[in-house]
């Protein structure tokens, strides 16, 4: 063979290695944490660890009960805010393709999707805890526009895959139109829905910049949602910017759960996709 | 007169359908009534849901310029005690009511260019394996749900890993290097902002590349060209402006990103003098100071570099979507 042709095909092969050299390191940060952390953290995590509340630096047997007490009613009230008005728009985006309201509507999800989380942080602050005070509804409310974007875009991209002709055959048969919508089009788009609103929840659940000037954190277990309340992201940044060790093992065990709830929800979500051959 | 008897039959369209229809057997008269009361309702709940969607859509609009508005009214005490100078200002003292937030611009820039610089190769060697070489199979499938998992991972958790394990190795990197040996600053930030971001260039890449046409490359083939060439001559420049999105949507990512910066950065609101030294981004001095801001000016100061932020990503995020939706069209 010509020695020129050789070259070339050297440089290619030699190229493609490279490539997957590099592909392949990608994935080597994401075991590294996956198993600093985990082996970091899972021993610190036991009965005790999740039933008590945090205690001051030299007492043994903190916990972490109250941010995960916390974190639940927190994303609890996102969801309650988000999940309708994000389906219902979503709803809204995939009837009207070609509205002027639809369009502008369209282009501000686009925008609210980019906005950086500590910017949405300001803005609850500005609204909500300037006039009342440090409280768990205001987080909610930060986390909830968070969310908002996500469960509009996979509730407007799983209902426009739907075929017109299931929506024809409806009004053929003279059902009014939210009928149509709440009994024929949700329920046939109900798997990318949900995926939709998992995948929001799991994004929210380790958001900690929009928390650290709305929900701000509490040292006791609390379920009045008007008054501060601590959440697992915002305990794992507290305590691990701290020299004491006890707190900085804190920070680990409730890492360690916070990494394994996200990630089971990653997965969780991506198994039923494709079980219900969703397209996201 | 006659407007008015034409909205009576607009509005209750059904009552005189009903009346039409029914009025020649009174035995049916209650069915009928029963029917017509139904339509009713029925009708009344679907204006209502109409309008419903309506109102929802509006909302969307009206959160963004809410949160566009609020930003901008906060800031207008900052903007005008201390004008235009405020973004050139070098010095940041809150005590003695000095602002000035180029450290804090020149922090964003750096750590969010230098994670780019680093995270590029990476994202699109993804790109190419996962488009070009092995679109199928069970350890791409596995390669490409390892990439989106690097996403699902809370930035606090980069924070602390990076605050306990990275910040040591760059400390020791520093010290072999001859520079003051912190760990802590613009170079560690970057790092993990460029793990951070490697699966949003990757993923859009990718299904960028999966979509040039087959023909462009079997044409590349049959003229005896290898596989780097084509990747080179054919893919590369067919999926340009789509790998450029996906650059520019990283790009959002790392300049808003606050808590792992925050957490590894080593928060001083000094000048940055090269990669290796501390400092403070936008992101990072807000989720610092904010909650501390008893000053109006301090405050709203702080407000403006949230504006700022807000401004710059979605900007480039406009344009990223802007791109994005040429070439899918095209």
């Amino acid at each position: 063979m010509d020695a020129h042709i050789k070259y070339r095909i050297g440089k290619s092969s030699a190229f493609q290695i490279v490539t997957i050299l590099f592909a392949a390191a990608c994935v080597v940060p994401l075991l590294a944490i996956l198993y600093y952390i985990i082996s970091a953290g899972i021993s610190k995590v036991d009965w005790n660890f999740i039933t008590n509340v945090e205690k001051p630096v030299g007492e043994v047997g903190g916990g972490i009960a109250h941010a995960l007490v916390g974190s639940m009613l927190i994303i609890l009230g996102a969801s309650v805010i988000a999940i309708p008005l994000g389906i219902l728009c979503g709803i809204f985006l995939s009837e009207n393709k070609k509205s002027r309201l639809a369009y502008w509507s369209r282009l501000s999800v686009d925008i609210l999707q980019g906005v950086p989380s500590i910017v949405i942080g300001i803005v609850a602050y500005i609204w909500i805890v300037k006039p009342l005070g440090y409280s768990a509804i205001s987080g909610s409310i930060a986390l909830s526009i968070m969310m908002l974007p996500i469960i509009i875009r996979s509730t407007e991209e799983t209902l426009k895959m739907l075929p017109d002709s299931l929506r024809e055959a409806a009004f053929a048969l003279g059902v009014p139109f939210h009928r149509v919508i709440l009994k024929v089009i949700v329920p046939c788009g109900i798997s990318g829905i949900l995926s939709g609103v998992m995948l929001s929840i799991a994004r929210i659940a380790g958001e900690t910049a929009p928390l650290l000037f709305t929900a701000f954190g509490y040292q006791f277990l609390s379920t009045n949602m008007a008054k501060p309340m601590e959440t697992l992201p915002h305990l794992i940044f507290k305590y691990a910017i701290t020299p004491y060790k006890d707190w900085q093992d804190l920070a680990w065990g409730a890492s360690c759960i916070l990494l394994l709830w996200v990630l089971l929800l990653n997965i969780f979500t991506k198994l039923i996709t494709r079980r219900w051959k969703v397209q996201l | 007169m006659e407007t008015l008897v034409d909205n009576d039959l607009i509005a209750r369209p059904d009552e005189s359908l009903g009346r039409a229809f029914s009025a020649p057997k009174p035995k049916d008269a209650a069915k009928a009534s029963k029917r017509i009361k139904r339509s009713h309702r029925q009708i009344r709940t679907e204006t209502f849901f109409r309008r419903s969607l309506i109102i929802v859509g509006l909302l969307m609009v009206a959160l963004v310029f809410a949160i566009m508005l609020t930003l901008i009214v906060e800031s207008i005490p900052s903007i005008k005690a201390l004008g235009a100078g405020y973004l050139w200002g070098k010095t940041w003292d809150p005590v003695k009511d000095v602002y000035g937030a180029l450290p804090f611009l020149m922090g964003t820039l750096l750590t969010s260019f230098l994670a780019l610089l680093i995270s590029v190769p990476f994202s699109f060697a993804v790109a190419i394996v996962l488009g070009e070489y092995y679109p199928q199979g069970w350890l791409s499938n596995l390669l490409k749900n390892m990439v989106e998992l690097i996403a699902a991972v809370p930035s606090v958790i980069y924070g602390f890993w990076g605050l306990a394990v990275l910040v040591p190795i760059v400390r020791t990197f520093e010290t072999s290097l001859g520079v003051p040996p912190m760990g802590y600053g613009i170079f560690s930030s970057s790092l993990i902002l460029a793990i951070m971001i490697i699966p949003y260039a990757a993923s859009l890449g990718r299904s960028m590349i999966q979509m040039v046409p087959a023909n462009l490359k079997e044409a590349a083939y049959s003229l005896g060209a290898t596989r780097w060439e084509v990747i080179r001559s054919v893919i590369l420049p067919y999926t340009k402006s789509g790998l450029f999105a996906g650059v520019l949507l990283s790009l959002g990512r790392a300049l808003g990103e606050t808590m792992a910066v925050t957490m590894v950065i080593g928060n001083t609101t000094l000048m940055p003098n090269g990669i290796f030294s501390t400092g403070n981004t936008m992101a990072s001095v807000i989720a610092n100071e904010l909650g501390e801001a008893d000053k109006v000016v301090y405050n709203s100061a702080l407000v403006e570099l949230g504006l700022v932020l807000f401004l710059v990503t979605v900007v480039i995020n406009m344009i990223g979507k802007k791109v994005i939706g040429k070439f899918t069209n095209e």
